[in-house]
C-alpha cells in the first residue's frame, strides 16, 4: 500500500510550535455553547478540545475531535476554517480568532504520532452494513456504525481507502499518511475492506442488498469532464484529479514543458496549479522558470477556490487570467502546442451570471501542458444501474439521508448539489455520521 | 511632579519604593544597580550567622500563560560573611547617601547575640534595622524567623533588646503565618519598635510533579514547606496591613510588602495604611528597571488628582474597611450588559446559571443571534458575571435605588431588638 510519497517541498501551512500552541490554547476563552462549535458542520466541542490541550491532555483532546469528526485530521488541514469555526470565534471581531484548525492539527498529530487508540467497537448487534465508497463520507459512516456494533464492509473501487483525501489533494496540503491514518482508525475498529471492487460494475446492488441489511452510498463523483473543445485527446492534456493522483503517489507526470495552463478556478484547480509549478521548478532547477497560469472564464469574484487557497497560489507565483475561455487546443505531432482562447464577459440571465464569449477577441497562447479542473462529472449511469433515483447525478435523499431504495442511504459528494460552493470534507464526514445514525435507527426498528 | 519622598518612622528615602530583604539585595553589586535604576531604599538580605543553602530553591506558580503569579522559596538568610556584607553596605551608602539602607537581622533568641549583631552592623552607616521574624522555613526550625514571629512575647522581648542597643529606627518584619496579625504587631509596638513591615512569606507547598511525585521544588527528591509570595499574595498582605493600620494598639507606621508590581499596587497599599512599600518577586521576575514605571505611574496618578505628595494618600482609604455588620444592607447594584460590547462568549451566562442566581437569560433575537439579558429583579449584584467577562467594561454593575435609607445589620438588629 505504501507508495513513495514525494512531499514536493514546504507544506502549504506549517504546524504550530509548542510555544504557539501553549499561547494559543491559553488564549481561548472556553466559551459556553461556543459559536465555533456551532459553526462546525460536525459540531466539534472546540472549547473542550482546546482546554484539554492547555491542560496537557493531548490524547483526550484528539478523542474529542475525532469523536465528532472521523476526518478530524484531514479537516484540520483542509477546512476553510475562516468560514467555519474560526469565522465564528468571538475574537473574530478583533481580527484575532483562535487558530482552531492549527490547534486541532496539533492534537490529532500527537495521537497519530503516539498511536493512541481512540475508540472501541460496540457490542455486536448482528446487523451488517455495506458501505459503497471508502472516502470521507463512507469512512465516517463506517466508523460510527462500528462503534454502534454493526458489522461493516467497505467496498472501495480504488486500491486504497480515503477517497479524495488520499488521491485528490496535493501532498503539501494533505499528506497521504494523514488520510491513510484516518482510514486505519476505521479498519482497526473491525471494518472489513474490499478494495478494487466497483459496486454497479463488479457487484450489483441487488446482490449487495441480498447480503447486507443496509447500505450507504458514498461513492462521490467521477473524474473531471471534458471541456468539449477540439484537441482534448492530445498528449499533454490532463484530468486534474488524475494529475494530482499521479503526483501524490509518486508515479510521475512526465515533462510538463515551460508553459502550463490550468482551466478552472476551484480548489482542485489551485492544487493542480501549485503542484505543477513545484514540479516544473524541481525539474527545471537552474533552467528557466515555468509559467503556470490559471485560465478562468469568469472573474476573480466568481472563483470557487477558498480565499486562502487563492492567496497561497499567488505566493507560489501562479499567474491568473480571468474572463477567457478555451476554444480549441492546438496540437503538433500529437502533443499540445497552444490553446486558442476567446475573451468572455458576464451576462446576467435568469439562471444567474453566465460567461459569454465575445467574438473577435480570440487569442492564442503557446502551451505545453493543459490541466482540466472544471469540476467533477456525476455518476449518472452508476446510479441508474443501481436503481437509485437521482437528479442529474445527485442522489435524491430524504431528511434521514435515505435514498429512494429502503435501507440504502447516501452521504458525501454523491448528494452534494451543485452550487458555487465547494464540497467540503467536513460536510461529507457529518453526513457519514448522520447516515450511520439513521441506519442504526432503521436496523434497530427491525428491518 | 508630585513629591514622592517618603519617611518611615524617621527613615527617609527619595521615593516609597524599597527592595525587600531577599535575593535582589544580596550584594553591593546588586544594590548599586538598584540605586542606579532609581530604587529609594533597600532592606539588605538578612544578616546573621552565615548559613548553607540547598539547591534547588525556588518554584513558580503559573496561571495558564501567565508565569509566576506567585513563587515560593526554601532559601535561608545570607550565605555570605558578615564583614563582606558590611563593607559593601558602607560602599553603597557612600555612593548613594540619599537612599535608605536598612539592615535586616536574624539571630537566635539570646540577648547577647542580638546586641553583638546590632553593635557590629551599626559600625557602618545604616539608616535602620529590620528584624526578620518572618522567614517561615529552615530558620524557624532553629528557633528563629517565624518561630519568633508566632510568639508575641518573644517579639516584644527581642525588639526591646535591639531597640536598647540601636542608634537607628527599628522595624519589625512580621510573618503572616498567624491567625491575627494584630497580636504580633502590638507586641512589636510594646517592645518599642518604630515601625512594622509585612508580610513575609506564607507557608506553602508549591506542588508535586505528577510524573515523578517529587515535590516542587525538590532537593534530591524531598522538600520542606517554603515561603509563598508574589502577585497572588497581595490581597492577604493588604488585609494585614490594613488590620494593623486601623488598630490603635499597634499605632506605628507600616511598610507594606507582598505582591507589589505596579503603581496601582503601590497606591492600594498606601491607601490602606502603608507608609511605603517593599518589593521582591516583581524584581526577581523583571529586574530592577520596573521602578521607573512605578515612579512614573505614581507621579502621573498624583498629579492628575492634584495631590502634592505621597504622604497625603497614606491611609486615605484605611477606614473604608470596617466590619461586615456595618455594611449598608439597602445598597443595591445590578449587572448591566452592554450589548454593543458583548462578544457572545456566554461565560457570564453559564457562571450565573451554574454558580450564582440564574438571572442572565439568553434571549433569541429576530436575526437568530442571542442576547444576554440580566433579569435585574433577581440579580443580587454579586459581580460574578462582570468578573468572568473577558471584555473590560462590557458588564457594568450599576446602582439601583431601593428607596430605603442606609441600614446596617447592626442597626437592623438593634431596631428589631427594640421592636421585639
Ligand atoms: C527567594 C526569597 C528569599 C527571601 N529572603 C528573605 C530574607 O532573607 N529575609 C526576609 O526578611 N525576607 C525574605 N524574603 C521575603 C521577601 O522579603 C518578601 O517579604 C516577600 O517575598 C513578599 O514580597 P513579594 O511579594 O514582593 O515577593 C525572601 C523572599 C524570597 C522570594
Amino acid at each position: 500500500m505504501a507508495a513513495p510519497v514525494p512531499s514536493l517541498g514546504e507544506p502549504f501551512h506549517r504546524p504550530l510550535t509548542h510555544l504557539e500552541v501553549k499561547l494559543e490554547a491559553n488564549r481561548c476563552l472556553y466559551c459556553y455553547d461556543a459559536p465555533c462549535m456551532n459553526a462546525c458542520p460536525t459540531h466539534i466541542d472546540v472549547a473542550s478540545f482546546i482546554a484539554k490541550i492547555a491542560a496537557g491532555n493531548l490524547a483526550g483532546s484528539a478523542r474529542v475531535i475525532m469523536d465528532a469528526n472521523p476526518m478530524g485530521a484531514s479537516c484540520a488541514r483542509v477546512c476553510p476554517t475562516d468560514q467555519l469555526c474560526e469565522g465564528a470565534c468571538v475574537y473574530k471581531k478583533e481580527d484575532t480568532p483562535i487558530r482552531i484548525g492549527d490547534l486541532q492539527r496539533y492534537a490529532v498529530d500527537a495521537a497519530m504520532r503516539d498511536g493512541t487508540r481512540l475508540f472501541e467497537a460496540g457490542a455486536p448487534t448482528g446487523h451488517t452494513v455495506a458501505i459503497v465508497g471508502g472516502g470521507p463520507a463512507g469512512l465516517s459512516a463506517a466508523r460510527d456504525l462500528r462503534r454502534m456494533g454493526h458489522a461493516v464492509t467497505i467496498f472501495e473501487a480504488r486500491e486504497m481507502l480515503g477517497g479524495l483525501n488520499t488521491y485528490g489533494i496535493v501532498p503539501f496540503r494533505l499528506p497521504i499518511e494523514t488520510a491513510l491514518w484516518e482510514a486505519e482508525q476505521v479498519v482497526e475498529l473491525g471494518a472489513q475492506v474490499r478494495t478494487n471492487v466497483r459496486v454497479g460494475r463488479d457487484l450489483a446492488m441487488d446482490a449487495l442488498l441480498a447480503e447486507y441489511d443496509a447500505a450507504v452510498l458514498a461513492c462521490g463523483m467521477g473524474g473531471v469532464p471534458q471541456i468539449g473543445i477540439p484537441g482534448e485527446e492530445l498528449a499533454g492534456v490532463w484530468d486534474a484529479l488524475e494529475f494530482i493522483e499521479r503526483v501524490k503517489l509518486g508515479r510521475g507526470v512526465g515533462a510538463l514543458g515551460s508553459r502550463i495552463a490550468v482551466i478552472g478556478a476551484g480548489n482542485t484547480a489551485i492544487d493542480a496549479l501549485t503542484c505543477s509549478r513545484r514540479i516544473a521548478r524541481q525539474a527545471g532547477a537552474g533552467g528557466g522558470e515555468a509559467r503556470v497560469t490559471m485560465y478562468y472564464r469568469r472573474g476573480e469574484r466568481q472563483m470557487s477556490a477558498y480565499g486562502f487557497e487563492y492567496e497561497f497560489a499567488k505566493q507560489e507565483g501562479i499567474e491568473f487570467r480571468f474572463f477567457c475561455a478555451p476554444k480549441r487546443i492546438v496540437g503538433e505531432g500529437g502533443r499540445v502546442k497552444a490553446i486558442e482562447f476567446v475573451r468572455t464577459r458576464l451576462e446576467t440571465s435568469e439562471g444567474g451570471e453566465a460567461a459569454v464569449p465575445v467574438s473577435g477577441t480570440e487569442f492564442v497562447e503557446p502551451i505545453d501542458t493543459v490541466v482540466r479542473a472544471i469540476g467533477q462529472s456525476r455518476l449518472v449511469e452508476t446510479f441508474d444501474r443501481l436503481g437509485i433515483a437521482h437528479d442529474g447525478g445527485v442522489v435524491r435523499v430524504d431528511e434521514n439521508l435515505q435514498t429512494t431504495r429502503p435501507g440504502v442511504y447516501a452521504a458525501g459528494d454523491c448528494i452534494f448539489a451543485k452550487g458555487t460552493r465547494e464540497a467540503m470534507v467536513v460536510e461529507a464526514a457529518e453526513q457519514g455520521k448522520r447516515a450511520a445514525r439513521s441506519i442504526d435507527t432503521y436496523l434497530r426498528r427491525g428491518a | 511632579m508630585a513629591d514622592l519622598r517618603s519617611n518611615l518612622a524617621g527613615i527617609a528615602s527619595p521615593n516609597p519604593f524599597w527592595l525587600a530583604s531577599a535575593p535582589p539585595t544580596n550584594s553591593g553589586y546588586q544594590v548599586m544597580r538598584a540605586f542606579e535604576a532609581g530604587w529609594g531604599g533597600v532592606v539588605w538580605k538578612t544578616l546573621g550567622t552565615p548559613i548553607v543553602n540547598v539547591t534547588s530553591r525556588f518554584a513558580g506558580m503559573n496561571y495558564k500563560q501567565n508565569k509566576m503569579v506567585a513563587m515560593n522559596n526554601i532559601e535561608l538568610i545570607t550565605d555570605r560573611p558578615l564583614d563582606e556584607n558590611l563593607s559593601e553596605i558602607a560602599k553603597c551608602k557612600r555612593a548613594f547617601p540619599d537612599r535608605a539602607i536598612v539592615a535586616s537581622l536574624m539571630e537566635v533568641c539570646e540577648r547577647d547575640a542580638w546586641r553583638e549583631l546590632v553593635k557590629r552592623v551599626q559600625e557602618v552607616d545604616i539608616d535602620g534595622f529590620e528584624l526578620n521574624f518572618g522567614c517561615p522555613h529552615g530558620m524557624s526550625e532553629r528557633g528563629m524567623g517565624a518561630a519568633v514571629g508566632q510568639h508575641p512575647d518573644l517579639i516584644a522581648r527581642v525588639t526591646e533588646w535591639v531597640v536598647e542597643a540601636s542608634r537607628v529606627p527599628v522595624v519589625v518584619k512580621l510573618t503572616p503565618n498567624v491567625t491575627d496579625i494584630r497580636f504580633p504587631a502590638r507586641a512589636a509596638a510594646r517592645g518599642g519598635a518604630h515601625a512594622v513591615s509585612m508580610i513575609n512569606t506564607i507557608n506553602s507547598i508549591m506542588g508535586v510533579d505528577v510524573e515523578t511525585w517529587n515535590p516542587i521544588p525538590h532537593v534530591d527528591g524531598k522538600s520542606s514547606h517554603g515561603g509563598y509570595c508574589g502577585p497572588a499574595v497581595k490581597p492577604i498582605a493588604l488585609n494585614m496591613v490594613n488590620d494593623c493600620a486601623r488598630d490603635p494598639e499597634v499605632g506605628i507606621p507600616i511598610s507594606g510588602i507582598g505582591g507589589v508590581e505596579t503603581w496601582q499596587d503601590v497606591v492600594e497599599f498606601l491607601l490602606l495604611g502603608a507608609s511605603n512599600v517593599q518589593v521582591c518577586t516583581a524584581v526577581m521576575h523583571h529586574g530592577f528597571r520596573i521602578v521607573e514605571e512605578l515612579a512614573d505611574g505614581l507621579n502621573r496618578y498624583l498629579d492628575a488628582r492634584g495631590i502634592e505628595s505621597v504622604a497625603e494618600i497614606v491611609g486615605g482609604a484605611a477606614n473604608r474597611i470596617t466590619t461586615w455588620n456595618n455594611l449598608n444592607l439597602n445598597y443595591k447594584i445590578v449587572a448591566r450588559i452592554d450589548q454593543s460590547a458583548c462578544i457572545h462568549c456566554n461565560k457570564c451566562y453559564i457562571a450565573c446559571e451554574d454558580a450564582a442566581h440564574q438571572c442572565i437569560d439568553r434571549v433569541r433575537q429576530p436575526g437568530g443571534s442571542t442576547n444576554l439579558v440580566v433579569d435585574e429583579g433577581h440579580c443580587v449584584g454579586c459581580n460574578l458575571c462582570s468578573m468572568v467577562c473577558p471584555v473590560d467594561e462590557c458588564i457594568e454593575m450599576v446602582r439601583v435605588d431601593t428607596g430605603r435609607p442606609a441600614q446596617s445589620w447592626k442597626e437592623r438588629a438593634a431596631a428589631m431588638g427594640e421592636v421585639g
